[in-house]
C-alpha cells in the first residue's frame, strides 16, 4: 500500500517510510541541501532541504520527515525560499570569501545555492572563526573557516569508512570537526583515504596537489581501474590539458566510489621525472639511450643466439601483474612461439601460487568464488592472514560496513593489526601454525555435528580420511601448538559453522610457507564441511595482491597452463593452440620463478626478458637474485621506472603506464574491467603489448593488432572463461568470468551446483613445521609484509610525494616487551640479521607483534628485507616461505656496559 | 611513526589506575561519562595518553571519546592549577562589577579567564551563578567563597592564597570576608 501525495503541484505514490526529499526526487524535483548524501544515513544538519507542508506550522527538513497520505508539499514556497536565504546568510557569515581561488568555485554547493538565491556577501556582522588548517600532512588539507559543518565528513568516515577519525567537538561557536584529539589528521587514526573530500560539499576538503591546478570546469575526468592492488578500485584520473592533477573515486562494483590513500592521491609518479622515456642498451658498462630500431633488432638479434646455441629452454621471461591481460597474453605467447620455451612465470609464483595448488585441488579453480559486494550480507567473516585494512583497504571498507549490519567478524594472524582492534574474536596465533589451528576448529564442527551432512555426502569426496584424523586435534592439544587459548578456538568453529553465510578471506599469511599449500587445503576444508560454499555471500576469497595478478594467471603467463588454465601437459590443449596460434608449443614443464634464478645460477638459464618487476627487490633471498641476474648472458627489462632489476639488463625498453594505454584488468573478483588511455605515452615510451609485437616480428613471428580491443577477441577465442569478453560488453562494470559467450551475463559466485572440477575435494593435511625456526643464535621469528602507504617495492608508491613523504623510512616492529629487555627505546637504529644477511634499520616498538616477532615491510631498498628473507618454498607451489625464518636483533649504538643477554629459549 | 595513540608505552601506575577505574565501570551501560569524571577526580584532567587508553580500552572511537570530554564545561583537557579561581559573572555580580573584579584576577595572574599560569599555581575561570548573592560581587577560590570584593582586594588575597609559609597579610581595610557557608 503506498501513500499519495502531492510535491508541487504534482501527484505521486510512493511506499511508506519514503522520505519527502526521496519522493521529491523520484518526480525529478532536487530540493536544495547541503548536509544529505545518499550514501550515508540522514543526517539533518543543514535545514537547508526544509519544504511547506499545508497544515504544518514549522518548516520540516524533508530529508528526513516521511510523507503521510495527501501530504500537499511545495518545495520552493516564498517561506522556503526566505528561510533558505537566511541559512545561506547565516552559513557565509562565516565564511572566508575566497570564491576567487578556492578550488570548489563551480563545484560548491554553497557558491551554488548562494547564486540560486541571490544571497549576497553576508549582512551578518560579528565574530568569525580563524582557525589555523590542519595542513601537516602531505595529503590533503582541512580549512575549518570554509567547514559549514554539515557533518558529512564524519557520517562517511564513521560509516563507510570505519576509521572514525572526525568527531563534531567542543560546543556552541566554537564547534569545529576535529580528527581524533584535535592534535592534526596526521597524529588521528586517519588512514588518508580522502573519503571525506569526495563528499565535502564545499572547499574546506582538498588535496593538496591539485591547488592551482585546476577547477571544475578545466578538468576532463577518464575513468580507468586503480594500478596498484587487486581491489579493482574505480577511479577517474582528473586531467588538465594533458597533465594529471589528481584522482576521484569512480562508481564500480568492487569500490562505489571509496578509495584508499593509494588509489587518490597515488597517482603522481605517472608523470614524473625519473619515467624512462627512451630504450636504453648498455655499451661500455653503461646504459645509453638508442632509438627503438636499435634497442629491438639488438634484442632480438641477441635472443636468437642464444637460443641457437644453447637451446630454448636457456631462455625463459618473467610477466608483469601490473600488466594488462593483452600484454600478458600476448607476452606468453611470445615466450612459448618465439623463445620455444615455456619458462614463463610472474609475481603470482610469490604470493599466490599456493592458491592454484590449494584451492584448485578442492574446488577445481583457485578464484575468489563470491564477489565482493557479496560481503555486505555476509553473517560471518572470518579473515585469515590477511591485513585488510592495510593491504586491501576497501575491502576492508566493506568488512566494516558488513559489521555494522550486524556481522560477525573473526580474525586470525600472528600480528594485532588493525583489522584485529575491529574484531569481534582475535585469534593471534604463533607464525606457522595455521593447519594445527583449522584442525582444531574442525576436530570441534565435527565434533559436535555441526558440519554439514547433506553437502559433504552430495558435493564432496574424501570426508572419512580427513575425519580420521581430527582425533589428534583437540583443542586443548592445539592450543598448546597454535599459543590460541582453547577456549577462543571452540568459539571460533561454533561461530564458523553455525551460520550459514559465513566467508573466509585470507591472504598473504597463508599462502607465503612452505605449507602454503596446506594452508590454503585447510581452508577450502572448512567452507566444504559446513557446506559455506556455492552460495552468495559464503565461499573463499584469496586476495590477490596485484592490479592485475589474477589476469597474468588467467592468461596463462605461467609454466604449467595455457590461456584459462587449460594445461600445457594435455596434448589436446596443445593441438588447439597450434591450430590457432599456427606455431608448434614446446611440451616440457616450464620452470618457475625462483627455479628460474637457481636456473641461472647454475649458468642453464642465460638470458631473460623481464616485464614489470622488480625480482631483486620482490624475490626472497636478494643476494641470491642478485647474483643469478648477474650471471646471465643478456637481460631485457621492460618497465616504466628504472629499478634495481633494471641495473642488471643489458637492454632496457621504456613501456607506458596503466593511463597511457587501453586494455583490461581483472580484479580479485574476477571482474574484467578497462583501463583506458587518459594522457599520451610519457617520452618514447609504448604500451608493453605494442613492444612486445615488435620484438617478436623482428624475431619472424609477426602479432599485429589494430588495438587492444581485437587481442581481447583473440583472447576470447581461445580462453572459454573470458570467451564472451569484448570491449563493447565491458562498460563500466566489467564482467566477472566466466563469460563463455556473448550472451553470458558473467557469473558472481562460483561452484553454484557443482563444483568446477566436479565434486569437492576435502584434503588430509597435517601441521607442518616452517623450514627455518629460531634458535639460540637466530631467537626471533622474523616476518615480512607491507603497510598502507607503499606498494611493493615502491617503484611506484615512493615516486608519490604524499606517500613517501609520509612514510619515508624502513622499519621493524619490535614488542614494547622485548624492546625494554633489549633497551631499544622508539626510532633507535638497530641491525636485524638472519643467515642470508642483515640490515640496519629504525625500530617501531609497538603491540601489533608479539614479544618473539619482528615485522618488516619490504618496500624500502635501503633496507631490503628480502635481503634477509628465506627462499625455501613450498614443494607444490614453490612459493617462498616470505613470513616466516628466523632472525637476530641488536642494538647499533656501541655502549660503555654490555646490555643484559636475554636468551629465548622455547 | 604511528598513527594510533595508546599503542605506545604508558607508565604501568597509570595503566593500573585506569585499569581499576574501567573495571568499575565494565557492566555500566554507557560507562564513558563516568569513566571520564572518575579519572579526571583521579589524575586532574584528562591527558591525550589517558583518553587514547580509555578509547581502547572501551572500544570507543578516540574521536568520540575527544567529543564527549571536549563538549562538557566539567571535563578539563589541560593541566589545571593547584588553586581554582571562578569570578562569578552572575546577574547580581555582574551589576555589582564582576567584570572588573574578573579583569583585576586576569591582571594580577598574567591570564585570561580559561588559562592557567605558567608556574601552575593558579586557573582562572568565569562561572555563571556561584548563589551567594547576597556578597556580591562573589569570586570562589577552591572551596572557599569570598564576597563584597573590590577590585584592590584582589592582589592581598591571592598572597593569601599562595604563600601557605607566608607571614600574615596586612589586613585591607575593606576586607574580603569568608562566606560562613
Amino acid at each position: 500500500m503506498g501513500i499519495t501525495l502531492t510535491i508541487d503541484g504534482q501527484q505521486t505514490q510512493v511506499p511508506e517510510g519514503t522520505t519527502i526529499f526521496n519522493a521529491a526526487r523520484e518526480l525529478g524535483i532536487t530540493v536544495p541541501h547541503l548536509c544529505y548524501h545518499p550514501m550515508l544515513s540522514v543526517i539533518g544538519a543543514c535545514r537547508l532541504c526544509i519544504v511547506e507542508v499545508e497544515g504544518l506550522g514549522a518548516l520540516p527538513a524533508s530529508c528526513s520527515t516521511p510523507v503521510r497520505e495527501g501530504m500537499v508539499v511545495a518545495t520552493e514556497s516564498p517561506r522556503v525560499i526566505e528561510a533558505r536565504r537566511q541559512i545561506l546568510d547565516l552559513l557565509l557569515a562565516n565564511h572566508p570569501e575566497d570564491c576567487l581561488t578556492c578550488e570548489k568555485t563551480g563545484d560548491c554547493r554553497l557558491q551554488a545555492y548562494a547564486y540560486k538565491y541571490g544571497v549576497k556577501r553576508s549582512s551578518y556582522q560579528g565574530d568569525v572563526k580563524h582557525y589555523d588548517a590542519d595542513e601537516n600532512n602531505p595529503f590533503f588539507i582541512r580549512d575549518h573557516n570554509k567547514c559549514i559543518l554539515c557533518g558529512r565528513c564524519v557520517y562517511m568516515c564513521a560509516e563507510k569508512v570505519g576509521a572514525n577519525v572526525y568527531t563534531f567537538a567542543y560546543r556552541g561557536f566554537e564547534t569545529k570537526i576535529a580528527a581524533g584529539l584535535d592534535t592534526g589528521l596526521e597524529n588521528s587514526p586517519c588512514i588518508f583515504c580522502g573519503n571525506c573530500i569526495s563528499v565535502c560539499p564545499t572547499g574546506a576538503l582538498q588535496p593538496k596537489l591539485i591547488r592551482g591546478q585546476g577547477r571544475v570546469f578545466d578538468v576532463d575526468k577518464v575513468q580507468t581501474v586503480c594500478p596498484y592492488c587487486g581491489v579493482g578500485c574505480a577511479i577517474s584520473l582528473q586531467i588538465n590539458q594533458g597533465k594529471i592533477i589528481g584522482a576521484v573515486g569512480a562508481n564500480g562494483p568492487a569500490n562505489n566510489n571509496l578509495l584508499c590513500v593509494k588509489g587518490r592521491f597515488g597517482w603522481d609518479f605517472i608523470q614524473h621525472r625519473d619515467r624512462l622515456k627512451e630504450p636504453l642498451v648498455r655499451k661500455g658498462g653503461e646504459l645509453v639511450p638508442v632509438s627503438w630500431d636499435e634497442a629491438l633488432s639488438y634484442a632480438a638479434a641477441r635472443l636468437l643466439a642464444i637460443k641457437d646455441k644453447y637451446g630454448p629452454g636457456a631462455l625463459g621471461g618473467l610477466s608483469s601483474a601490473k600488466c594488462t591481460n593483452e600484454e600478458n597474453y600476448l607476452f606468453q605467447k611470445f615466450i612459448r612461439l618465439v623463445l620455444g620455451t615455456n619458462n614463463v612465470d610472474h609475481c603470482a609464483r610469490l604470493c599466490h601460487a599456493s592458491t592454484i595448488t590449494g584451492l584448485s585441488y578442492a574446488f577445481g579453480s583457485g578464484a575468489a568464488t563470491n564477489s565482493i559486494a557479496e560481503l555486505e550480507e555476509a553473517e560471518l567473516i572470518l579473515v585469515v592472514g590477511s591485513n585488510t585494512l592495510e593491504a586491501h583497504p576497501v575491502i576492508g571498507f566493506w568488512l566494516h560496513q558488513a559489521q555494522r549490519r550486524g556481522a560477525t567478524l573473526i580474525v586470525i594472524d600472528p600480528r594485532r593489526t588493525d583489522l584485529a582492534e575491529k574484531a569481534d574474536l582475535f585469534l593471534q596465533l604463533a607464525p606457522g601454525t595455521d593447519v594445527a589451528l583449522y584442525l582444531g576448529m574442525m576436530h570441534v564442527i565435527v565434533g559436535e555435528g555441526l558440519h554439514d551432512r547433506e553437502f559433504i555426502e552430495e558435493r564432496c569426496e574424501g570426508f572419512p580420511e580427513l575425519a580420521a584424523i581430527l582425533p589428534d586435534y583437540p583443542p586443548a592439544k592445539v592450543a598448546a601448538m597454535t599459543g590460541v587459548p582453547p577456549e577462543d578456538i571452540i568459539k571460533a568453529a561454533r561461530l564458523y559453522a553455525s551460520s550459514k553465510r559465513a566467508t573466509i578471506l585470507y591472504a598473504m599469511g597463508i599462502t607465503q610457507h612452505t605449507s602454503g599449500t596446506a594452508n590454503v587445503a585447510s581452508l577450502a576444508n572448512l567452507a566444504m564441511l559446513t557446506g559455506n560454499v556455492g552460495r552468495p555471500s559464503t565461499g573463499i576469497y584469496p586476495l590477490r595482491g596485484q592490479n592485475n595478478v589474477q589476469g597474468a594467471c588467467d592468461m596463462g603467463a605461467l609454466p604449467d597452463y595455457l590461456p584459462g588454465y587449460q594445461r600445457v601437459a594435455k596434448e589436446e590443449v596443445r593441438a588447439l593452440f597450434e591450430e590457432k596460434w599456427g606455431r608448434p608449443l614446446p611440451h616440457d614443464r616450464g620452470l618457475t620463478v625462483l627455479e628460474m634464478m637457481e636456473a641461472a645460477r647454475a649458468g642453464k638459464i642465460r638470458a631473460m626478458y623481464i616485464m614489470g618487476e622488480n625480482p631483486v627487490l620482490s624475490d626472497p633471498d636478494m643476494a641470491g637474485t642478485e647474483a643469478a641476474l648477474e650471471k646471465l648472458d643478456f637481460l631485457i627489462v621492460q618497465d616504466i621506472f628504472p629499478t634495481e632489476t633494471t641495473r642488471y639488463a643489458h637492454v632496457v625498453l621504456p613501456g607506458a603506464s596503466f593511463a597511457e594505454k587501453d586494455g583490461t584488468f581483472t580484479n580479485t573478483e574476477r571482474r574484467i574491467q578497462r583501463i583506458r588511455k587518459a594522457i599520451e605515452p610519457v617520452g618514447e615510451s609504448l604500451p608493453d603489448w605494442q613492444i612486445i609485437s615488435k620484438l617478436s616480428a623482428r624475431m619472424g613471428y609477426p602479432m599485429e593488432y589494430p588495438s587492444a580491443a581485437a587481442v581481447m577477441d583473440e583472447i576470447a577465442s581461445v580462453t572459454p572463461i573470458y570467451g564472451g569478453v569484448s570491449y563493447d560488453r565491458l562498460g563500466d562494470r566489467g564482467l566477472q568470468w566466466p563469460c563463455p559467450h556473448r550472451d553470458h551475463p558473467g557469473t558472481k559466485f562460483l561452484h553454484h551446483e557443482r563444483f568446477a572440477g566436479g565434486k569437492g575435494r576435502l584434503a588430509v593435511v597435517r601441521p607442518q613445521v616452517p623450514a627455518e625456526v629460531p634458535d639460540d643464535e637466530y631467537p626471533f621469528i622474523l616476518s615480512t609484509g607491507r603497510h598502507l602507504y607503499h606498494y611493493h617495492t615502491g617503484t611506484m608508491s615512493r615516486r608519490s610525494y604524499g606517500l613517501e613523504t609520509f612514510r619515508p623510512e624502513a622499519y621493524v616492529e619490535v614488542n614494547p616487551g622485548t624492546a625494554a629487555d633489549l633497551g631499544i627505546e622508539e626510532g633507535e637504529l638497530v641491525a636485524v640479521a638472519t643467515r642470508r644477511g642483515e640490515i640496519v634499520l629504525k625500530a617501531l616498538i609497538t603491540d601489533r607483534v608479539g614479544p618473539r616477532v619482528l615485522f618488516i615491510p619490504f618496500h624500502y631498498r635501503e633496507a631490503p628485507a628480502n635481503l634477509l628473507t628465506n627462499p625455501a618454498r613450498d614443494p607444490k607451489a614453490q612459493i617462498p616461505e616470505l613470513k616466516v625464518c628466523a632472525a637476530r636483533l641488536t642494538k647499533i649504538r656501541q655502549v660503555e656496559e654490555p646490555l643484559q643477554e636475554v636468551v629465548y629459549t622455547t | 611513526m604511528t598513527n594510533t595513540l595508546g599503542h605506545l608505552a604508558m607508565a604501568p601506575e597509570d595503566t593500573d589506575v585506569l585499569d581499576k577505574i574501567l573495571a568499575r565501570h565494565l557492566k555500566d551501560p554507557g560507562p564513558l561519562i563516568p569513566v571520564l569524571q572518575d579519572v579526571q577526580r583521579r589524575f586532574g584532567h584528562l591527558s591525550r595518553e589517558n583518553l587514547a587508553y580509555i578509547a581502547r580500552a572501551l572500544r570507543i572511537p578516540l574521536s568520540d571519546v575527544f567529543g564527549t570530554a571536549s563538549f562538557y564545561a566539567q571535563f578539563y583537557l589541560a593541566p589545571r592549577g593547584e588553586n581554582m579561581v571562578r569570578v562569578c559573572q552572575g546577574t547580581a555580580c555582574h551589576v555589582q562589577g564582576s567584570g572588573e573584579i574578573l579583569a583585576a584576577f586576569a591582571d594580577a595572574l598574567g591570564i585570561d579567564a580559561g588559562e592557567t599560569t605558567a608556574d601552575g599555581e593558579f586557573s582562572l575561570e568565569r562561572v555563571a551563578c556561584v548563589g551567594s548573592c547576597g556578597l556580591a560581587p562573589v569570586v570562589m577560590i577552591n572551596d572557599k567563597t569570598f564576597g563584597r570584593l573590590s577590585p584592590e582586594d584582589v592582589p592581598l588575597l591571592l598572597a593569601k592564597i599562595s604563600t601557605p609559609l607566608g607571614e600574615p597579610q596586612e589586613k585591607a581595610h575593606n576586607q574580603p570576608q569568608e562566606d560562613p557557608s
